[in-house]
C-alpha cells in the first residue's frame, strides 16, 4: 500500500499543481522521485505532528490541497486537537494519510499500533474515513480523496500486502462499498482496510464448508453506505464486520450504531476485530493476528458457529 | 494618521462589550489593542471591501480569547458594520467568544485552542511561496500561549524553511490565566528564545503604535529569517484600575466600572 501511495501521489501531483505533500520525517527514500520532481511541493515537517497538521490546515486555507503523511498513530491521536479544530471545524480539504495502521508495524509494539483511530476520528464532524483494502484501492481512494470537499483520513497498511483487485477499481467511490463476491444470502462479510485479503480467504473457507458468503470491501467507515447496509441486513442471515481495529468504535461499532437505529432487520451482526487490550508481545503482524484470533480459519469458525446458531 | 483616538474608542468599546455580554478576557483584549491598530491601520496590505483577495496579507489572532479586540478592529476598519458589535455573544450572532473562520469578513482562521495559529500561519506562508504571491503572514500569540509545545514546533520549522514573510507578534503582558507567565513556565528570556530558534527577534513597546508599525513593516527584514516581535504590553492597558491586575482575565466590569473606564478613555 505504501509504494502504491508514493507512486500514485507522484502521478496526481503532475496533474494538480495545488497538491502539496507533508511528511513527518518518514518515507524518506519512498518519496525521492516525488521530491526530485516537485521540490517546492514537499516539506519534511520533522517529528512534530501537531504543527504539521496546523501547517496543512493553513495551506488549505490558502487554496492548496495538502496531503499529510506519517505513521498512523502519529497522524491521528498524536495531533487529535489539530485535526478536530484546524482541519475538521474549519472543514478544510486536508487528506490525512496514516500508514502502518492496525497491527501493520506489529513488531514495533503498542506505541506503533493503531487500534483506536477509527473510533476516535469517526466522532469528528465533517471527517470522512476511508480504509482501502489493497494497493489498488489505495490508488483509487487517494484520487477520490483529492477531489473530496472536506477532510479525509486514509487508513493505510504497510507494503507487500496481497492484492485483491487486478487493476484500479474504476467504480470506487467514497461512501460506496462494493461486493467482491456475491453469495446466496446466508452470510455477508464487510471488511474495512487491510483485512480485505483475509476476508476473501474467509469467504473461500466458508464456501468450502457449504456456505454461500458475500464479501464486501466496505472501505468507507464514515459516511456509512446506508443502502448497502440496508440490503446486507435485509438479504442475509448474518452480517460480519472485519477490521484490524478495536471491536470498540470502528467499523463494527459504526455498524452496530447503525443497526440500533433500524426498526426491522433480518440479519444478526457479528463484529470481528481486536479485543480491548494493548498487544505488547513480540512478533510480526501475522503472529499477532494469529494470537488475537484474526486468522481466516478462526474467523471462519466463529462465523460458522454464529451462523448455525442463527439458523436454529 | 494619529491612531490614539482609534485605540481609545476600541478600548471603550471592549469594556462595553465585556459588560453587555458578560464575557471574560477583557484584560487580554485590552493588551493587544495597539498591536491590532498598528497591523490593521498601518501595516497590512488589505482591502476591507475585498477581504478574500488571494494576495492580501494575513493576520491570525492566535490568542483567540482576545476575539472581541479582533472584532472591534475589523469593524472599525470597515470589514463589517460596527452595529454588529452590539450583538457580540448574543444568540444567533456570528461573534462568538472565540473567533471562527469567516464568522465575519477578515477572520482568517478559527482560534481559541492555543498553539494552533502559528502552524496555520506557517502553512499560509508556504502556500504563498508555492503560488508565487508575495503576501505576508502575521500571527499574534500571547505569552501564556508560548507554553504550548506546538508553538515551538512551528518556531523550529519556519526558519528551516526560510519563511521570511512570516512574522510572530508576542503580546507579552506577563500574565496568563492564573499567574505570572514567567513564573509558571520558564519563559525568560523570551526574545533570546526566538532568536536562538532562528528568528530575527526584536523587542518593542507594545503600546507604541509607531514602534510596532516600524517592526511589523520590516517583514521581510532582509535577514532571510522569519521575524519575531516581542511586544511588551500591560494587561488591561488603558484603564487605570485594570492595568496589570490579572483579575481582569475573568472579571466582568460592572455598570459603574464601564462608566469610569469610559471617562478615562473618552474624556
Amino acid at each position: 500500500m505504501r509504494n502504491a501511495f508514493a507512486s500514485e501521489i507522484l502521478g496526481l501531483a503532475e496533474k494538480n499543481d495545488r497538491l502539496f505533500l507533508l511528511s513527518g520525517d518518514i518515507g524518506n527514500r519512498l518519496f525521492n522521485p516525488y521530491k526530485e520532481r516537485f521540490p517546492d511541493r514537499f516539506i519534511n515537517c520533522g517529528v512534530a505532528e501537531a504543527n504539521m497538521m496546523s501547517v496543512a490546515a493553513g495551506m488549505a486555507l490558502a487554496g492548496m490541497r495538502p496531503v499529510v503523511y506519517t505513521i498512523a498513530p502519529f497522524a491521528t491521536t498524536r495531533c487529535l486537537e489539530q485535526i478536530k479544530i484546524d482541519v475538521c471545524y474549519q472543514e478544510l480539504p486536508v487528506v490525512i494519510v496514516g500508514v502502518g495502521a492496525g497491527l501493520s508495524y506489529a513488531s514495533l509494539g503498542p506505541t506503533h499500533h493503531t487500534l483506536e483511530d477509527l473510533a476516535i476520528l469517526r466522532t469528528l464532524p465533517h471527517m470522512t474515513i476511508v480504509c482501502p483494502g489493497d494497493s489498488w484501492e489505495v490508488r483509487a481512494s487517494l484520487r477520490a480523496a483529492l477531489s473530496w470537499e472536506g477532510p479525509v483520513y486514509l487508513r493505510l497498511g504497510k507494503k507487500g500486502e496481497p492484492e485483491v483487485h487486478a487493476d484500479i477499481p474504476h467504480k470506487f467511490a467514497i461512501g460506496k462499498g462494493f461486493p467482491l463476491r456475491k453469495g446466496q444470502g446466508d452470510v455477508c462479510l464487510l471488511s474495512a482496510g487491510n483485512t480485505l485479503p483475509l476476508a476473501m480467504e474467509v469467504g473461500d473457507i466458508l464456501e468450502r464448508k457449504g456456505a454461500s458468503p458475500t464479501v464486501v470491501s466496505f472501505h468507507t467507515v464514515k459516511p456509512l453506505d446506508d443502502s448497502l447496509l440496508e440490503n446486507a441486513f435485509a438479504s442475509h442471515s448474518l452480517v460480519v464486520t472485519l477490521e484490524e481495529h478495536s471491536r470498540i468504535g470502528g467499523l463494527g461499532g459504526a455498524v452496530a450504531e447503525w443497526l440500533a437505529d433500524q426498526s426491522d432487520t433480518k440479519a444478526r451482526l457479528l463484529r470481528l476485530g481486536i479485543e480491548d487490550l494493548f498487544c505488547p508481545w513480540a512478533g510480526n503482524q501475522e503472529i499477532l493476528r494469529s494470537r488475537l484470533g484474526l486468522t481466516a480459519e478462526t474467523m471462519a469458525e466463529s462465523i460458522l458457529s454464529q451462523f448455525s446458531r442463527g439458523k436454529h | 494618521m494619529d491612531l490614539k483616538n482609534v485605540t481609545r474608542r476600541m478600548r471603550a468599546k471592549l469594556v462595553e462589550m465585556s459588560h453587555q455580554a458578560k464575557a471574560p478576557h477583557l484584560g487580554s483584549s485590552l493588551s493587544c489593542v495597539d498591536i491590532l491598530a498598528a497591523a490593521y491601520w498601518r501595516v497590512l496590505n488589505l482591502d476591507p471591501k475585498d477581504p478574500d483577495n488571494p494576495d492580501r496579507d494575513r493576520f491570525i489572532l492566535s490568542k483567540g480569547h482576545a476575539a472581541p479586540a479582533l472584532y472591534v478592529a475589523l469593524a472599525f476598519r470597515g470589514f463589517f458594520d460596527e452595529a454588529m458589535l452590539n450583538q457580540y455573544t448574543e444568540q444567533g450572532s456570528p461573534l462568538t467568544e472565540h473567533p471562527c473562520l469567516r464568522c465575519v469578513p477578515g477572520v482568517e482562521a478559527t482560534t481559541g485552542s492555543l498553539g494552533h495559529g502559528l502552524g496555520m500561519g506557517l502553512g499560509m506562508a508556504v502556500a504563498g511561496r508555492v503560488q508565487k504571491r508575495d503576501f505576508r503572514v502575521y500571527v499574534c500569540l500571547s505569552d501564556g500561549e508560548c507554553n504550548e509545545g506546538s508553538v515551538w514546533e512551528a518556531a523550529m520549522l519556519a526558519p528551516a524553511q526560510g519563511l521570511d514573510r512570516l512574522a510572530v507578534v508576542v503580546d507579552f503582558n506577563q500574565w496568563q490565566a492564573t499567574g505570572r507567565s514567567r513564573e509558571i513556565m520558564s519563559l525568560d528570556p523570551l526574545a533570546e528564545k526566538w532568536s536562538s530558534f532562528g528568528w530575527s527577534a526584536k523587542e518593542v513597546n507594545g503600546h507604541d503604535v509607531d514602534e510596532l508599525t516600524e517592526a511589523l513593516e520590516r517583514v521581510p527584514d532582509g535577514s532571510g529569517k522569519p521575524v519575531a516581535v516581542i511586544a511588551h504590553t500591560v494587561k488591561g492597558k488603558g484603564i487605570s484600575f485594570m492595568e496589570d491586575d490579572n483579575n481582569w482575565h475573568y472579571r466582568i466590569p460592572t455598570q459603574d466600572e464601564v462608566r469610569r473606564a469610559k471617562e478615562e478613555l473618552l474624556p
